[in-house]
């Protein structure tokens, strides 16, 4: 069975026909082009797959597109704003927080969604909230400390 | 494009008896909430379903409310919701069990009935469809022979869910409606020792709420897992602790070791005037004689049941 779902992604409304067992990750990746949302385990966990559902964190490869009708989601590809990356791209780009790159963009939308609840996390919560995030660089620490700089650039 | 999601519908009630209806009238059908398991095991064939009855649009199915000096939650219920809920902080086994599933990602949308109702787990079982095949699949799904007691006549799959034991020892009750109406059970008798079968839900049943008795004891939770940051339990244990006249009584409940989460006989009470070590010392051997882990995972069955009784009195000791 298929249906018109509508979305909104990075701010666009977007329409489109989807399969009722079309997962969100293959809408965004495969029929939209939003390749910034990865599929490392394809299934559920390894966090690749990361996007923002309604400003919180979604696995998009365990998550029917259909289910997300009327939502507001958010990739990767709109974090900068106006050619400026955002707080936590930056800090990762200038404390080596990406190696491969691969788990970056999930990532960096978890800890997105963290901010934006606690602008002021220690490192504890920041494990805590990238805990369902892996890096098979072992990039961990310098992606804390990218964590910690953004946050410590948004609020100020 | 990925093809590993089988063809299905979805299905869309709005109500509870709405979704008793779809389910009994698709055999085949299966309810879907989070979906943080159903779409992995749709995905890697372990079920197959032409129908899922999505059970997100159905209103009665959350909220937390009081209820009878306690507490009523809904079986939609998401663990990130139950993780910051300060009315479960009088239940302190069921905010800490909730905390530990899966990783935070999971639980923004997994729900408490997913969780009760999760699906049991097992090293021949959740593995990829050709693994399976070219091992003759297994007795939970589509084979003759449990590859880990093959002697015997019943699936050993584990129990995998952290909120159960949680709220056996707080007394909770689940409350289910199905096509012959609504039924309360113990969450204890809602499990049966068999991993292929191992609730108590029939055709076109679901699980509407949870309800909790007024809070009175003292409660912990503890797992332990490969994964520190995201995994089931290999083994996890709640304890309850009730402070009275005549002393300390305990309530223990295990879950990972066997196919159901099992409720530990009482221990007895523990006076004023007892031996606190050999009290918890007996603790830990009761426990021991309880549980009975398989080899369906990938540490020794001897390993998970010495460090769940450890756990077991070490939490005890904790509450004492």
């Amino acid at each position: 069975m298929k249906r018109i779902v509508s979305l909104e992604i990075n701010g666009r409304v977007v329409e489109e026909v989807v399969a009722d067992n079309m997962l969100l990750v293959d809408l965004l990746r495969d029929r939209l082009g939003l390749t910034g949302a990865k599929k490392g385990c394809d299934g559920g966990e390894c966090g690749a797959c990361t996007v923002l559902v309604d400003g919180r964190p979604r696995l998009s490869c365990i998550t029917l597109a259909a289910s997300c009708e009327g939502t507001r989601v958010e990739t990767i590809e709109g974090q900068a704003k106006g050619g400026h990356l955002s707080a936590l791209q930056r800090a990762f780009h200038e404390n080596l927080g990406a190696q491969c790159g691969f788990c970056t963009p999930g990532m960096i939308l978890a800890a997105e969604s963290l901010l934006r609840d606690n602008p002021t996390p220690d490192e504890d919560q920041i494990r805590v909230a990238l805990g369902g995030n892996l890096c098979r660089c072992t990039g961990y620490v310098k992606i804390i400390e990218s964590v910690l700089v953004a946050a410590a650039e948004v609020r100020a | 494009m990925s093809e590993a999601l089988p063809r299905f519908q979805v299905l869309t009630p709005s109500s509870v008896a709405e979704a008793v209806t779809a389910l009994y009238a698709h055999p085949d059908a299966l309810p879907h909430a989070g979906g943080t398991d159903l779409i992995v095991r749709l995905r890697k064939g372990l079920s197959e379903t032409g129908t899922l009855v999505d059970l997100g649009g159905i209103a009665v199915l959350q909220g937390i409310d009081p209820d009878a000096g306690g507490l009523r939650i809904g079986a939609g219920v998401t663990l990130a919701t139950l993780e910051r809920a300060e009315a479960l902080a009088a239940y302190p086994a069921i905010p800490k069990a909730v905390a530990v599933v899966a990783g935070p990602t999971h639980r923004e949308v997994a729900t408490l009935g997913g969780n009760l109702c999760l699906d049991t787990r097992c090293v021949y079982y959740n593995q990829s469809h050709w693994w399976r095949q070219s091992n003759g699949f297994c007795l939970k799904y589509k084979g003759d022979t449990c590859h880990v007691a093959p002697q015997g006549n019943r699936c050993r799959a584990a129990f995998s869910g952290d909120i159960a034991p949680a709220l056996m020892v707080h007394g909770a009750k689940i409350e289910i409606a199905g096509p012959e109406g609504t039924r309360h059970l113990p969450v204890t008798d809602f499990y049966h020792e068999d991993g292929a079968a191992h609730t108590d839900l029939r055709p076109g049943e679901i699980v509407v709420a949870v309800h909790l008795p007024p809070p009175g004891p003292q409660s912990d939770y503890a797992k332990i897992r490969v994964r520190g940051a995201i995994d089931y339990p290999l083994a996890g244990i709640a304890v309850a602790c009730t402070a009275s006249s005549e002393g300390k009584r305990f309530t223990l409940a295990v879950t990972g070791t066997n196919s159901m989460p099992v409720l530990v006989k009482s221990p007895g009470v523990l006076g004023a005037a007892d031996d606190s070590d050999a009290y918890f010392g007996a603790l830990e051997k009761l426990v021991q004689k309880t549980v009975s882990p398989q080899r369906t995972g990938t540490l020794a069955p001897h390993y998970r049941r010495l460090s769940v009784s450890a756990l077991a009195a070490r939490l005890a000791r904790r509450l004492a």
